[in-house]
């Protein structure tokens, strides 16, 4: 087996469908036992790019290697080497939990025991089955125990947890975790912040087919400023150093921040020394879930104008 | 591999009763009725008594290889396309002439399976005549048949849209075929237009080969050659067409 550098590299991908461009030039990079979440709305191109690198759809332009081959050969070798979790697949309905994993573990040359695969996935009580009678989101845990099946190297995950429930995306990211402990590496489509500040060790935001932030959950979360609101007389005279950065919403100041401390220590400085009331002042940290959400209102107010 | 993936088909097959109970009860049921209803009343030489049987097992033997070869991979292709598990498959080393292979080679059992059985069923029940039967070229059709109507049903499958109209696309191909083609009816009677738009198609092709070498009384007006020939050009044909045009996912 060679050694590769990085488990996933993409450089300058385009995909276009017709005249809909899907994918706009990314470029991508995975490192071997890393789980990467590819975040974005519906729309953003996140299957197109997930379904390049699984082998399922051609690339218009760019350079694709998954571990070290070229997906759109559909090489034997490289699919033995990966796990593929799709967005909407149904399982064989006359087969039960158990027979359709030794069906999927039958076509690799070195499977992971079916234990472990039902183990990992929390399915061993309910390995005699038929799929018609699990929830929705054991049907999805299937689907990733056959995904995991072959014992791959890389596993794509295509949207693993939409429309569960909150216990049921819970129990998900358990499971996601275990697969951290099997050493596997993940990339893992998602619409879900949270769910990528849980279980992702890198992410990738993208929105109308192009990345716009990469990195940790914790970068991506700080690319956007912590917000200090307090409620004041709107028609006091503020200190010079904040008037670009503070709005008042009507009924209370908000001030963004890069520097917190230094922010505060001017601002409680200049209420002491005017004797003014910062009523409920408090310090919001924003999630990932607002950083995407003002990503993305970003974007769209770009493609307004 | 191809063997585990045999073994998983047959057992998707039978734990599917309803698709199961089609393809393989039809033909036996319709067997019966038509040789209880025609069978015992008339015979075709008065010399030496040939019941009606003789007639329907051949028959009854092409509906049942259509059934169990075009029929049912039509319709199997099509709902796993649908449903995501060709894609699934795409998706793993399996490779795809195992795949579709298990496919073929599952129906292609089952159809010789039926054949079997109503040979059986027609010699002891219905006293079907066999003892002037010519072995060798009957299996020849018979296997010739089975591979038409199986790429005929991978060509099928290839464009038919999507599988809520695949039932419907499957039957209105095959039904009326089945009625002009010798299957139920001797087509003796049939206006010659009708008889010569049926010798177009192999369904007619397939049916007249296998009752000419079950029994000399049902030689039919062609050569069993051209049966033949005609099997294998459509064959060739389905091949091409599944081919070309086969999908892996459902149409977008």
């Amino acid at each position: 087996m060679s050694v590769d550098a990085h488990a996933i590299e993409v450089q300058g991908l385009h995909k276009s469908y017709g005249d809909f461009q899907a994918v706009k030039g990314i470029d991508l990079k995975v490192e071997v036992g890393e789980i990467f979440a590819l975040l974005g709305p519906n729309g953003a191109g996140k299957t197109t790019t997930i379904e390049i690198l699984e082998g399922f759809l051609r690339p218009n332009a760019g350079r694709v290697r998954v571990l070290g081959h070229d997906p759109a050969k559909h090489e034997r070798m490289y699919k033995e080497r990966i796990g593929v979790v799709l967005q909407e697949t149904e399982v064989e309905r006359f087969l039960s939990v158990e027979e359709s994993i030794q069906l999927i573990r039958s076509y690799y040359q070195d499977p992971l025991p079916l234990e472990d695969v039902l183990d990992t996935t929390g399915l061993s009580d309910l390995r005699r089955v038929r799929p018609r009678e699990l929830s929705g989101g054991q049907q999805r845990r299937l689907d990733v125990a056959m995904g995991l099946a072959g014992n791959p190297d890389l596993l794509f995950l295509d949207e693993p947890t939409t429309g569960f429930d909150p216990h049921a995306r819970r129990d998900a990211w358990d499971m996601l975790r275990n697969l951290r402990q099997l050493g596997k590496t993940v990339l893992l489509t998602s619409h879900y912040m949270d769910e990528v500040e849980h279980i992702a060790d890198r992410a990738a935001v993208m929105i109308a087919g192009k990345i716009v932030s990469q990195g940790t959950p914790q970068e991506l979360a700080h690319e956007s400023e912590p917000t200090v609101t307090f409620k004041a007389n709107p028609a006091i005279d503020l200190p010079h150093e904040f008037e670009s950065t503070i709005e008042w919403d009507g009924s209370r100041y908000e001030l963004r921040s890069k520097d917190l401390v230094r922010t505060l220590h001017s601002l409680t400085g200049w209420a002491i020394e005017n004797g003014i009331e910062l009523d409920g002042l408090s310090i919001t940290n924003r999630s990932l879930d607002d950083a995407f959400l003002e990503l993305t209102q970003d974007l769209d107010a770009r493609a307004d104008d | 591999m191809l063997l585990t993936q045999l073994f998983y088909e047959s057992l998707r097959f039978w734990r599917n009763s309803i698709a199961a109970f089609f393809t393989v009860a039809m033909p036996l049921v319709m067997m019966v009725i038509l040789c209880l209803l025609f069978g015992a009343q008339y015979t075709v030489d008065d010399s030496s008594p040939v019941y009606l049987s003789t007639f329907y097992v051949p028959s009854m033997s092409a509906m049942a290889v259509i059934g169990a070869c075009f029929t049912n991979i039509a319709m199997e292709i099509s709902i796993s396309r649908d449903r995501g598990l060709l894609k699934r498959y795409r998706g793993t080393p399996l490779p795809t002439s195992t795949l579709v292979g298990a496919k073929l080679m599952h129906a292609v059992v089952l159809g010789f399976l039926l054949v079997a059985c109503l040979l059986c069923v027609g010699v002891w029940f219905f006293d079907a005549a066999i003892y002037e039967m010519r072995w060798g070229m009957f299996a020849i059709v018979l296997i010739t048949g089975s591979a038409t109507f199986c790429a005929l049903g991978l060509a099928v499958a290839s464009v038919i849209p999507n599988a809520e109209s695949s039932p419907a696309i499957v039957q209105a191909m095959i039904l009326p075929l089945l009625f002009i083609s010798d299957v139920f009816l001797p087509m003796e009677n049939a206006p010659a237009w009708l008889q010569w738009i049926a010798s177009v198609f192999p369904v007619r092709h397939f049916a007249l080969g296998l009752q000419s070498s079950f029994h000399p009384l049902l030689a039919s007006d062609f050569h069993e050659w051209v049966h033949l020939i005609v099997l294998g050009v459509w064959c060739t044909l389905g091949l091409v067409v599944a081919i070309r045009c086969f999908r892996w996912e459902p149409a977008k």
